[in-house]
C-alpha cells in the first residue's frame, strides 16, 4: 500500500441553512489519478474549495493532512504554496495577455522589480513542452482553443511546482481530440509523480484513466474504490451516486394528457464562445398538452442551452431546427415572439435573469405581462394591483404586501413571483428550470403543487432538474440529454434513477 | 405643479410607484418614512430655510425666485432627459454641446436665413431627435458605452457649433422666442389692488387655483380608486396634510411670482414637462421598461423587453430635449454663442444623481431630478446672495453631490447587510 499524499476527514461546512458537507472522508495516494463522482449539487466542488482554502480554516470542521502534515490553509495562496493547484472549470486566463505571461501571473519572473522576458518566455517555453501545447509563448491567450487554454492552465500549476492537481471537469467543455489529448497528459503527470484529483461526469473518462474513485452523494461520501481491485465499473459508480434520499414528498397528480402542444425537431446550437462547438445536437422533444415532462441532463449536458436558445435565441449562435406549437411550424426570433407564441421560460437563475431584485412585487409580476394591463401605452395600476394581490393569495407568496421589494424575500417566494409572471403571460408551454433550486423543503411541495395544476389547466410543463427524484415524483415522461443529445425518452413508469442515470451519463459512440 | 410635494411619507401602500419598501427608513410613531425616497426633499426643504435666513429673506422675494426659475430651466429640462438615461443605467454627456449646436441651428435658421419662427422651431427639435438617433443608434444596436458614444458626441457636436457659428454669437431672436425663454405671461385680467397682494396679477393667481384644484381633484380621484380595488391608502390626516401643504407651496410660489412680472413662460413649459414625463415614467408601459432595464438589464431582456429599442428611442428623447433647452438658452441670451451649454450636462447629471437615481441604474424620479436640479440651483443663487466666490459655490456643489451618492450607496450597502 502507497502511501497517502492527502487525507482530509470528518469535514462538515454549513452554508446558513444547509449542511452542503457532514463528515465527508478523502484519502488520495500518492501518484495517483482519483475521481470524485456524484450528482450536480451532491457537495464535490464545494469540498475542492475547503481543499483549496477558497474556505479558510475555520469555516468548516475536520481536519486536512498533506503529505502527512495537518493544513489550515487560511487562503488559496497557503494551498498553492504547500503544493496543491486547483484548476476549475471556468478557466482563470487573462484573455489579451500572452500565453508565457498567465502562465506566470501573480508569479512573474522578475529582476528588481523589473520582468526578466527571456526568462519568462524561455521558461513558458519549457513547460509548455511539458504539457505537449505547440505554441509561441508570446501568443495571446484569446487567439488559442479552450483545450490549448486548459493545457496553460496546467502549465501555470506546473510552474508552482505542483504536487497534487485538482481538476473540475477538465474535459466538459473540450471536444474530443483534446479531452483524449488531456486525459494523455494526466497519465504522463502521474508517471513524473504528479498527484490528480478529477471531478468528471464523463463515467468513461473516469473509468479509463482513474486509479480510484470516490463517490459522494447528499455531502456524505458514500464509498472509495478501487479501480482494478474493486473491478469499478460504469454501472458500479452509478449504483454508488444515485439512490439519493426521496426525502421530499411529491402532491399525487392524475394527468389528463391531451394535444401536442410544443414540437422541436433537429434542435442544434452552436456555443457563443466556441463557434465550432455544438452545445445541443439534433435535440427533438414533444410536449403535449397537460403533461408535465422531465429533462435530465447533468451539468454541461445543454440542458438551459436547449431552453434558452429555444426562448427567443437568448443562448447560442448558429441556432437551426424547427420548432412546431399546435402542429404548425414557428419562428421564434426573439423574447417577445416566444411569449406571443404562448412560451414561457423561468430561468434557474432567478436572481441573474428572472427579477428586478430592487422592484417590487406587483411590477416584478407585470414585467412580462405588461401590455395585457395597459391600453394604447397607458398601464392601469390599479389593474396592476388587483392581478398582483391575486396572485399573492393564489401563490401563497409569503409577503406583507405586493408593494414589498422582491430582493428580500426567501428563496421559495421569489420562485412564487417568477411564476406569477410567466402564468400571467397566459402560456400553454412553460419552461421550468431548476424551479426548486435554492428552496427549502416546504415551498418546494407547493411549488410540485402549483405546476401540478399548471398541467390541470391543459399547459405544457417541462422541468429541467438535476434531481432524480424529483423528475421521478413529479414528471409524466422524462428526457435525458447528454453532451447536448437527447439520449433517451422513457414514462415515469418504467423510469428509475439508474436507468436515468445511464442514459445521461451515455457517451459518444 | 404637485412635484413640490414636501415629503413623500408612506404607509403600506404608495402612490407614485417609486421606491416602497426600500431600506434606510425613519419611524414616527407608527409612521415610517422611506429616508432614501423622501430625503431628497427634506434636504431640500432645510436648503431653502438655511439660505432665506441666511439671505434675511432676500431668496424668496418674487423677483429672485423669477431668476432661480429662469435661469436654470434649461438645466432642469436637461435633468428630466437625463434622470431616464440614468434610470436606465447610461450617461450622456454630450446635452451640452448639443444645446449649443440645437441653438446655433436655430439662430441661423431664423436671424440668417429668416424662417419663420414656428417652422425654425420645428426644425430644430427635428434636428434634436436626429442627433439623438445618431447617438442612440451607436448605444443600442451597435454598442459601444453611452460613456464613449456621447463623449465623442460631446466633441463632434461642439466642433459643428464652432463650425456653424464661426467665432461669434448670432443674434437676435424673433420677439416670439425670446418671450418663450425669458418672458412672462401677460397680465390678462388685470391687477388685484388689495391688501397683501398689493400688484398681483390675477390671471397667475387664476392659474395657480386651477392647478390646486387640479391637484386635489386628482390625488382625490386616484385615492378612491385604490379604495375601490381594496388596497391600503395612508390616513386621511396625513393625506390631507401633503394636499395643503402642497397647495401652500404652489400658492406661495404664485402669489410671488405674480407680485413681479407674472408667471415666466419657461415654468409653464417645465411644469407640463414635469407632469408629462412623470406620468410618462410611472404609468406607461415605455416609462416601466426603462426601470426593468436599468433595475436588470438580463431579467428584462428575458421578459421580452425591446431593450434596444427603448435605449435608443430615451437618447431620442434626450436629443430633443436638449434641442428645446439650446433654444431657450440661445433665446434668454438673444444669440446663438460658441460657449452655449459649457458643462450643462455635468450640472443636468449632478442633479439626477443628487435627486437620488442610484449609480447602478434602475432608480429615480422625474420629481426628484427636478429637486436635485432646484437643490443646485438655490445653493448657488443663495451663496451668490450672501457673496461667497465662485469656487467656493464649486466646492459646496461638488461636496453635496457626493455627499448625495455617498448616502444612497450607505442605505443600500445597510439594506445588504441586514438580509
Amino acid at each position: 500500500m502507497t502511501e497517502h499524499i492527502l487525507r482530509m476527514s470528518g469535514i462538515t461546512k454549513t452554508f446558513p441553512g444547509v449542511k452542503a458537507l457532514q463528515d465527508v472522508t478523502l484519502s488520495v495516494r500518492q501518484g495517483e489519478i482519483h475521481a470524485i463522482c456524484g450528482e450536480n449539487g451532491a457537495g464535490k466542488s464545494t469540498l475542492m474549495k475547503v481543499l483549496s482554502g477558497v474556505y479558510p480554516h475555520g469555516d468548516y470542521e475536520g481536519e486536512i493532512f498533506f503529505e502527512g502534515k495537518r493544513c489550515e490553509f487560511g487562503g488559496i495562496r497557503d494551498s498553492e504554496h504547500a503544493g496543491i493547484v486547483i484548476i476549475h472549470q471556468e478557466l482563470a486566463l487573462s484573455p489579451q495577455l500572452s500565453i508565457a505571461e498567465n502562465i506566470f501571473l501573480g508569479n512573474e519572473r522578475a529582476k528588481r522589480g523589473f520582468i526578466d522576458w527571456n526568462r519568462t518566455n524561455y521558461e513558458a517555453g519549457e513547460l509548455m513542452k511539458r504539457v505537449g501545447l505547440r505554441e509561441n509563448p508570446t501568443t495571446p491567450i484569446s487567439d488559442i482553443g479552450v483545450g490549448k487554454q486548459q493545457l496553460v492552465e496546467i502549465a501555470k500549476a506546473l510552474s508552482k511546482k505542483v504536487k497534487l492537481l485538482i481538476l473540475d471537469e477538465p474535459t466538459a467543455a473540450l471536444n474530443d481530440d483534446d479531452s483524449a489529448h488531456l486525459l494523455d497528459l494526466l497519465r504522463g503527470l502521474r508517471d513524473e509523480g504528479i498527484t490528480c484529483v478529477i471531478i468528471s461526469h464523463k463515467l468513461n473518462e473516469v473509468t479509463a484513466i482513474a486509479d480510484s474513485v470516490t463517490i459522494i452523494r447528499d455531502g456524505r461520501t458514500i464509498e472509495t474504490l478501487d479501480m482494478v481491485t474493486d473491478h469499478v465499473t460504469e454501472d458500479r459508480i452509478i449504483s454508488g451516486m444515485v439512490g439519493r434520499a426521496l426525502d421530499n414528498r411529491y402532491p399525487p397528480h392524475e394527468p389528463t394528457i391531451g394535444e401536442e402542444a410544443l414540437r422541436i425537431e433537429d434542435w442544434t446550437v452552436y456555443s457563443p464562445s466556441q463557434p465550432d462547438r455544438k452545445v445541443v445536437d439534433g435535440a427533438a422533444l414533444t410536449l403535449r398538452r397537460g403533461e408535465i415532462v422531465g429533462l435530465a441532463g447533468l451539468m454541461g449536458a445543454g440542458r438551459t442551452e436547449l431552453a434558452m436558445s429555444l426562448f427567443g435565441r437568448t443562448y447560442g449562435v448558429n441556432i437551426s431546427g424547427k420548432v412546431f406549437k399546435d402542429g404548425k411550424p414557428i419562428t421564434i426570433r426573439n423574447v417577445q415572439d416566444a411569449i406571443n407564441h404562448g412560451i414561457a421560460y423561468a430561468s434557474e437563475d432567478r436572481k441573474r435573469y428572472g427579477l428586478n431584485l430592487i422592484e417590487d412585487i406587483k411590477r416584478n409580476i407585470s414585467a412580462a405581462g405588461l401590455k395585457s394591463l395597459a391600453k394604447r401605452g397607458w398601464v392601469n395600476e390599479n389593474e396592476e394591483y388587483r392581478v398582483a394581490e391575486e396572485f399573492h393569495k393564489s401563490m401563497n407568496i409569503k409577503a406583507p404586501s405586493v408593494n414589498s421589494v422582491v430582493g428580500k424575500l426567501s428563496g421559495g417566494n421569489q420562485q412564487k413571483v417568477v411564476l406569477s409572471k410567466w402564468i400571467m403571460t397566459e402560456p400553454d408551454v412553460l419552461i421550468l428550470d431548476e424551479p426548486t433550486r435554492g428552496i427549502d423543503v416546504g415551498a418546494k411541495y407547493e411549488i410540485y403543487t402549483i405546476i401540478n395544476h399548471l398541467a390541470d389547466q391543459g399547459k405544457a410543463v417541462l422541468v429541467i432538474s438535476s434531481e432524480l427524484p424529483e423528475l421521478l415524483g413529479l414528471c409524466d415522461r422524462i428526457y435525458t440529454l447528454s453532451e447536448g443529445r437527447i439520449t433517451g425518452e422513457v414514462p415515469r413508469q418504467e423510469a428509475t434513477q439508474e436507468s436515468l442515470m445511464h442514459l445521461m451519463t451515455k457517451g459518444q459512440e | 405643479m404637485s412635484s413640490i410635494t414636501p415629503a413623500d411619507v408612506e404607509v403600506g401602500a404608495k402612490g407614485d410607484g417609486g421606491a416602497p419598501g426600500r431600506p434606510g427608513r425613519v419611524s414616527f410613531g407608527g409612521m415610517s418614512l422611506n429616508l432614501r425616497s423622501s430625503g431628497i426633499y427634506i434636504a431640500f426643504a432645510a436648503i431653502v430655510v438655511l439660505f432665506s435666513v441666511l439671505t434675511d429673506g432676500a431668496l424668496l422675494t418674487p423677483q429672485n425666485i423669477s431668476n432661480i426659475i429662469v435661469q436654470n430651466s434649461y438645466v432642469l429640462i436637461l435633468a428630466i432627459g437625463m434622470i431616464l438615461i440614468i434610470i436606465a443605467g447610461h450617461i450622456d454627456l454630450s446635452v451640452g454641446s448639443v444645446v449649443a449646436v440645437t441653438g446655433a441651428l436655430a439662430a441661423v435658421l431664423m436671424v440668417n436665413m429668416g424662417w419663420p419662427w414656428p417652422l425654425a422651431l420645428l426644425a430644430t427639435l427635428v434636428a434634436g431627435a436626429l442627433i439623438g438617433a445618431w447617438q442612440g443608434y451607436w448605444i443600442a444596436y451597435f454598442g459601444i458605452p453611452a460613456f464613449i458614444v456621447t463623449l465623442a458626441g460631446m466633441l463632434l457636436f461642439r466642433a459643428l457649433t464652432l463650425t456653424v457659428l464661426g467665432n461669434q454669437g448670432i443674434g437676435p431672436f424673433p420677439d416670439q422666442v425670446r418671450t418663450l425663454a425669458n418672458g412672462f405671461t401677460d397680465g390678462y385680467l388685470g391687477n388685484i389692488g388689495l391688501g397683501p397682494l398689493g400688484g398681483a396679477d390675477l390671471f397667475s393667481l387664476l392659474i395657480g387655483v386651477v392647478a390646486i384644484v387640479g391637484m386635489f381633484t386628482a390625488q382625490w380621484r386616484s385615492r378612491h380608486a385604490r379604495l375601490g380595488y381594496g388596497q391600503s391608502v395612508e390616513p386621511m390626516a396625513l393625506f390631507v396634510l401633503k394636499l395643503v401643504a402642497g397647495a401652500a407651496v404652489i400658492l406661495f410660489l404664485v402669489v410671488q411670482l405674480a407680485r413681479f412680472k407674472n408667471l415666466p413662460w419657461v415654468l409653464v413649459l417645465l411644469a407640463i414637462l414635469v407632469l408629462a414625463y412623470s406620468m410618462m415614467a410611472n404609468r406607461t408601459v415605455f416609462g416601466r421598461q426603462i426601470y426593468a432595464i436599468g433595475g436588470n438589464l438580463q431579467a428584462a431582456i428575458m421578459s421580452g423587453v425591446k431593450v434596444k429599442s427603448v435605449v435608443f428611442w430615451i437618447f431620442v428623447n434626450m436629443g430633443v430635449l436638449s434641442a428645446i433647452a439650446g433654444i431657450i438658452f440661445a433665446g434668454r441670451l438673444n444669440q446663438a454663442g460658441p460657449t452655449a451649454g459649457n458643462s450643462f450636462e455635468l450640472d443636468a447629471i449632478a442633479a439626477a444623481f443628487i435627486g437620488g437615481a442610484a449609480v447602478q441604474g434602475g432608480v429615480g424620479k422625474v420629481v426628484g431630478a427636478i429637486t436635485g436640479g432646484l437643490i443646485m440651483a438655490v445653493i448657488n443663487n443663495g451663496m451668490s446672495l450672501i457673496g461667497s466666490p465662485s469656487e467656493r459655490v464649486m466646492l459646496v456643489k461638488g461636496i453635496v453631490l457626493l455627499a448625495a451618492v455617498a448616502f444612497d450607496v450607505w442605505t443600500k450597502r445597510r439594506a445588504g447587510a441586514s438580509r
